[in-house]
């Protein structure tokens, strides 16, 4: 165990590295000055221009400068937002719990219904159940979700007018961030009406964020099942004239499980690109929203700080699913 | 009344090139305290036919018999969950890899506490008191830390003693041991055979052996059924087996046995089993028969009477008129 | 086994059905699969012949004729049988005339990330094991950021367009082959007849290219068809966020964007263009389903 963590961490250092390179070349390769840009409309004086060269440091070597910004970003200094003037490290983390909870949301929804279906389409192979669940599975995983979330949009709120549009909450109510979590702070809050409207908000950003996922893991669940399902252990497990139920749900499903939640895992990678759509559509004000405004406005050291962040995120959830990988394959544990 | 009575059972398996026919027409008995082995070549259907019995094979295979009739009961017309009460409790199996047939994600001691819970109700305690005490009589040692091991931690031959402590725990009529010593090492081999039959012994359970091994099949075998093809072709008690193989495949099988086998395996005669694609019209064997004819080409033999073990052939070896001649 | 035994299994598995008919009776067995076959060729015929079979020009706008729903609801016109968008183009035509856009970014995409990708998996498999780390913790680092906000991002970088959209989705794609391949390349090369192959001189060129990768094929062909419906889902994406794309361009996501404020007064012309886009992914997917089953041996029954 102790050398596998180890060698987890030791692929893990090297990308972690690049993945700062990159986002420190970003901004250097962009087209034009990005002192230029960062004055808009209105330019500068030559004065002022040398003056911000300098501030940036463009006139240092680059090595020095990557090594300036790399001890920066470890101790938390992303630079400043060109539009809104604060940090970019406040920023992110004033948005994310928002990410977090649709994330959180969805993924729940996802596990929550593809689990069982994948399993018992296993179960029943071959058969209307199996061909149902995967025909549905199959458009979901082909799902452009952009579409789906306009298409629930005009059918939820449009026609039924049982959810609102955008948002996360309902302006009537006001309460401050305590948790960063909707849910949360809204019970906390007391407002009568809070929670509902809270939740009302949630439900279509999750289902459309949840889709994919929830059809992954739903393919995933049925073939690591059917491939547990041919094992000998399962042959054994039958010889010794145990009912079905118990050899699927215990025998067959905490062996499938290793791969599925591996894959549940990777797909919280997934599910933060995801947001980007998901969010952008309901205007949900997470990372995902943040990032692409932050594009449109040419506000590169939030695409800079923002990039980095995420993708440092995504490697630490990989890492953690890696060594949960570990940890529940008892392969792995017992060395 | 036998306590295994197999009848005209056959097996067919539906794979792409159409049917394919593993097991043909075989019979079989075993009786309480009876030790059968069967033997005969790689894929001649000697475990599909016992995975058949035991209710094992995939969706694929359609098992038929005339009768199928354990310790009183036929399984062939027994609903799913009857056949559950049987099968694992009097009716156990042993498989030929102990490895891979042991559940990675839960400890020994777990996979042999369930199946004496499921099917005589002990609880917890009472459970794992008897798998320690099944953990010592299959000889494993320091039987307490073992039950919490998982199978990955221990060797082969450890792990097909927990196989077998696994299958005799509900103390069964019949144990189906298939091929149980061909994964692990010939030390090992004799230990694992010896456990067998002194289980045999002590509990006067019927015991029926898939072995490659003529060796194995001379020393702890009473009766011996050779299998070519998915066909019963021949079956005797072990000695006049050795003595006077009524049908050719036997007797080419124990020619081409050394004088002093030290490679113990099951010999190999010219030629290979035939498969799906190439099965011959008449008799099986007879591409590989010394004694074919025409006539063995175009008409697939019967078994013949008890005298002559049964042998599947139209001119059966070892008959009086032949010794006479 | 002895010698005569093996030799005779040989001729034995020769007699079976051939490589490709096998693979050709697997997929037809999967009706999905051909069913997903038969609308990917349909989907092609409309791509290379959008410009004659559409009734109009993509982009001529019908001023008087804008947002006229289709024939069959009140108020529609057999001359825009799929109605009109809001500036009153005629929704087929454009239809028609994307399925040229998506095509050709999955084409270009997968054939980019392909090669580049196969090339690299190649060369990580075959070289020494500090090239072969260098490599592969390059695709980790582009594994690491999510597609979609990469795709984004480079396009951010290189400027708004359909071009700039496909070689960005094709570099994030890109690792995908190469960890494929290298998986593939390093399972074969301890091959017998890999090792034959050396002993016998052959050059690392012809070993890389002629004896090793068309063993390795069979999951690339599948992760192929894969990243071909991936590559339409991220074109339309970035087309629907304004980053792929540009109008007048009748690109599916494109339009799905321009018609997204008429989302609850005209449904058509925010349904039809999704619908395209799922149709065609679908297919594609079930396609890929069924090349996977037919060419992985594991999944195959008996
Ligand atoms: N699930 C299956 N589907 C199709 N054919 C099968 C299946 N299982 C076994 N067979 C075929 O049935 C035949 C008999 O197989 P079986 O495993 O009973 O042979 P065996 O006598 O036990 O051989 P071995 O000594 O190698 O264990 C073989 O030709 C095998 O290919
Ligand atoms: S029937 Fe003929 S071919 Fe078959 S075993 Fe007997 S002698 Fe040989
Ligand atoms: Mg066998």
């Amino acid at each position: 165990m102790l050398r596998y963590v180890l060698s987890r961490f030791a692929t893990f250092l090297p990308t972690f590295i690049g993945v700062t390179l990159i986002s420190f070349a970003f901004i250097r390769v962009l087209p034009g000055d990005p002192i230029i840009v960062m004055a808009g409309e209105r330019g500068m004086s030559q004065e002022r221009y040398d003056e911000l060269v300098i501030q940036f440091g463009f006139d240092r070597p680059v090595l020095v400068q990557y090594w300036e910004y790399l001890t920066g970003v470890l101790q938390g200094d992303l630079g400043t937002s060109y539009v809104t003037k604060r940090p970019v490290w406040d920023e992110f983390f004033a948005l994310f719990p928002a990410t977090l909870e649709l994330s959180i949301c969805a993924m729940i929804f996802a596990v929550a219904l593809g689990l069982p279906a994948g399993v018992i389409a296993a179960m029943n192979r071959g058969k209307f159940y199996d061909r149902a669940l995967m025909s549905t599975a199959l458009i979901g995983y082909s799902m452009p979700i952009f579409w789906w979330a306009l298409l629930l949009i005009i059918v939820f709120s449009g026609n039924l007018g049982w959810t609102p549009v955008s948002g996360r909450i309902d302006l009537l109510y006001y309460f401050p961030d305590t948790t960063g979590f909707m849910l949360i702070d809204s019970l906390l809050s007391g407002q009568s009406g809070a929670f509902t409207s809270a939740v009302r908000h949630l439900i279509l950003p999750t289902i459309v964020l949840g889709t994919i996922p929830l059809a992954v893991i739903a393919r995933q669940t049925r073939s690591a099942m059917l491939e547990v399902l041919g094992e000998d252990y399962i042959r054994t497990a039958r010889a010794k004239g145990l009912p079905p139920g118990r050899i699927n749900g215990i025998h067959a499903l905490r062996n499938a499980l290793i791969p599925v939640i591996t894959v549940i895992g990777l797909s919280v990678g997934t599910l933060l690109a995801g947001a980007i759509l998901t969010e952008t559509i309901f205007s949900w004000p997470g990372i995902g929203k943040w990032m692409v405004d932050s594009i449109f406005r040419r506000d590169y050291p939030v695409v800079q700080g923002g990039l980095l962040l995420i993708a440092v995120m995504v490697m630490v959830v990989n890492l953690t699913v890696d060594l949960l990988y570990g940890l529940i394959n008892p392969k792995i544990r017992k060395r | 009344m036998s306590l295994l009575r197999l009848r005209n059972l056959s097996v067919e398996f539906a794979t792409t090139g159409g049917r394919f026919r593993a097991v043909d027409q075989v019979d079989l008995d075993v009786d309480k305290g009876d030790v059968l082995a069967i033997v005969g070549e790689s894929g001649s259907g000697k475990s599909v036919s016992m995975l058949a019995l035991m209710g094992l094979l995939p969706w694929t295979a359609k098992v038929t018999a005339d009768e199928m009739v354990f310790d009183g009961h036929d399984l062939s017309k027994m609903s799913a969950r009857a056949r559950r009460k049987i099968v694992g409790k009097d009716l156990a199996m042993i498989f030929q890899e102990p490895m891979s047939s042991l559940n990675p994600c839960f400890t020994v001691g777990f996979q042999i506490r369930e199946a004496l819970r499921i099917h005589l109700g002990m609880d917890r305690r009472a459970a794992q008191a008897r798998a320690l005490e099944l953990f010592e009589l299959v000889g494993i040692p320091d039987p307490e830390q073992r039950l919490k091991a998982f199978p990955h931690q221990m060797s082969g031959g450890m792990n097909q003693r927990v196989m077998i402590a696994m299958a005799i725990s509900c103390s069964p009529k019949l144990l189906i041991a298939d091929e149980p010593t061909t994964a692990l090492d010939v030390t090992i081999q004799a230990q694992i055979l010896d456990l067998l039959v002194r289980l045999r012994d002590e509990t006067g359970m019927g015991l029926v052996l898939i072995t490659h091994d003529m060796g194995v099949v001379a020393e702890t075998a009473q009766r011996v059924s050779v299998h070519y093809a998915g066909q019963k072709v021949e079956e005797q008690p072990v000695r006049p087996l050795f003595r006077s193989p009524h049908h050719p495949y036997t007797s080419a099988l124990l020619a081409a046995l050394p004088e002093r086998a030290t490679d113990k395996r099951l010999p190999t005669i010219p030629g290979v089993v035939p498969g799906q694609f190439d099965r011959p019209q008449g008799c099986l064997f007879s591409p590989r028969c010394p004694y074919a004819d025409d006539h063995c080409r175009k008409v697939p033999p019967a078994p013949r009477g008890p005298d002559l073990g049964l042998a599947r052939c139209h001119y059966p070896l070892n008959t009086d008129e032949r010794l006479a001649s | 086994m002895d010698h005569a035994l093996s030799k005779e299994v040989e001729t034995q598995v020769e007699q079976r059905p051939g490589r490709l008919r096998e693979f050709w009776f697997y997929f037809r067995e999967n009706r999905g699969a051909v069913f997903g076959f038969w609308i990917f060729v349909a989907f092609v015929i409309v791509a290379a012949t959008a410009p004659w079979i559409a009734p109009h020009d993509p982009t001529q706008q019908f001023r008087e004729f804008a947002l006229i729903p289709p024939v069959w609801q009140e108020g529609g016109n057999w001359s825009f049988p799929l109605g009109t968008d809001p500036l009153g183009r005629d929704m087929l035509s454009r239809l028609l005339n994307g399925a040229r856009y998506s095509f050709f970014v999955g084409i270009v995409v997968v054939v980019v990330a392909a090669s580049g990708g196969i090339l690299l998996g190649l060369l990580a498999g075959f070289s020494p094991k500090w090239l072969d780390a260098l490599i592969m913790r390059l695709m980790d680092i582009i594994l690491a950021f999510p597609s979609l906000l990469l795709a984004l991002v480079l396009v951010a970088i290189l400027g708004p367009s359909l071009t700039n959209a496909m070689i960005a989705i094709a570099i994030v794609l890109q690792p995908h082959y190469v960890r494929l391949t290298r998986a593939s390349v390093i399972g074969e090369l301890g091959k017998d007849y890999v090792t034959s192959a050396r002993v016998a001189g052959a050059g690392l060129w012809r070993l890389m290219f002629v004896t090793v990768l068309p063993n390795c094929l069979a999951p690339i062909i599948v992760q192929a068809a894969l990243s071909f419906s991936t590559a339409i889902l991220d074109a339309a994406a970035l087309g629907f966020l304004g980053m792929g794309a540009q109008p007048p361009t009748p690109e599916w996501g494109t339009m799905l964007a321009e018609a997204r404020e008429f989302i609850l007064r005209a449904w058509w012309v925010v349904t039809l263009p999704g619908l395209a886009i799922l149709i065609t992914v679908l297919a594609i997917n079930l396609m890929g389903d069924g090349l996977r089953d037919a060419l992985d041996p594991k999944l195959k029954r008996s």
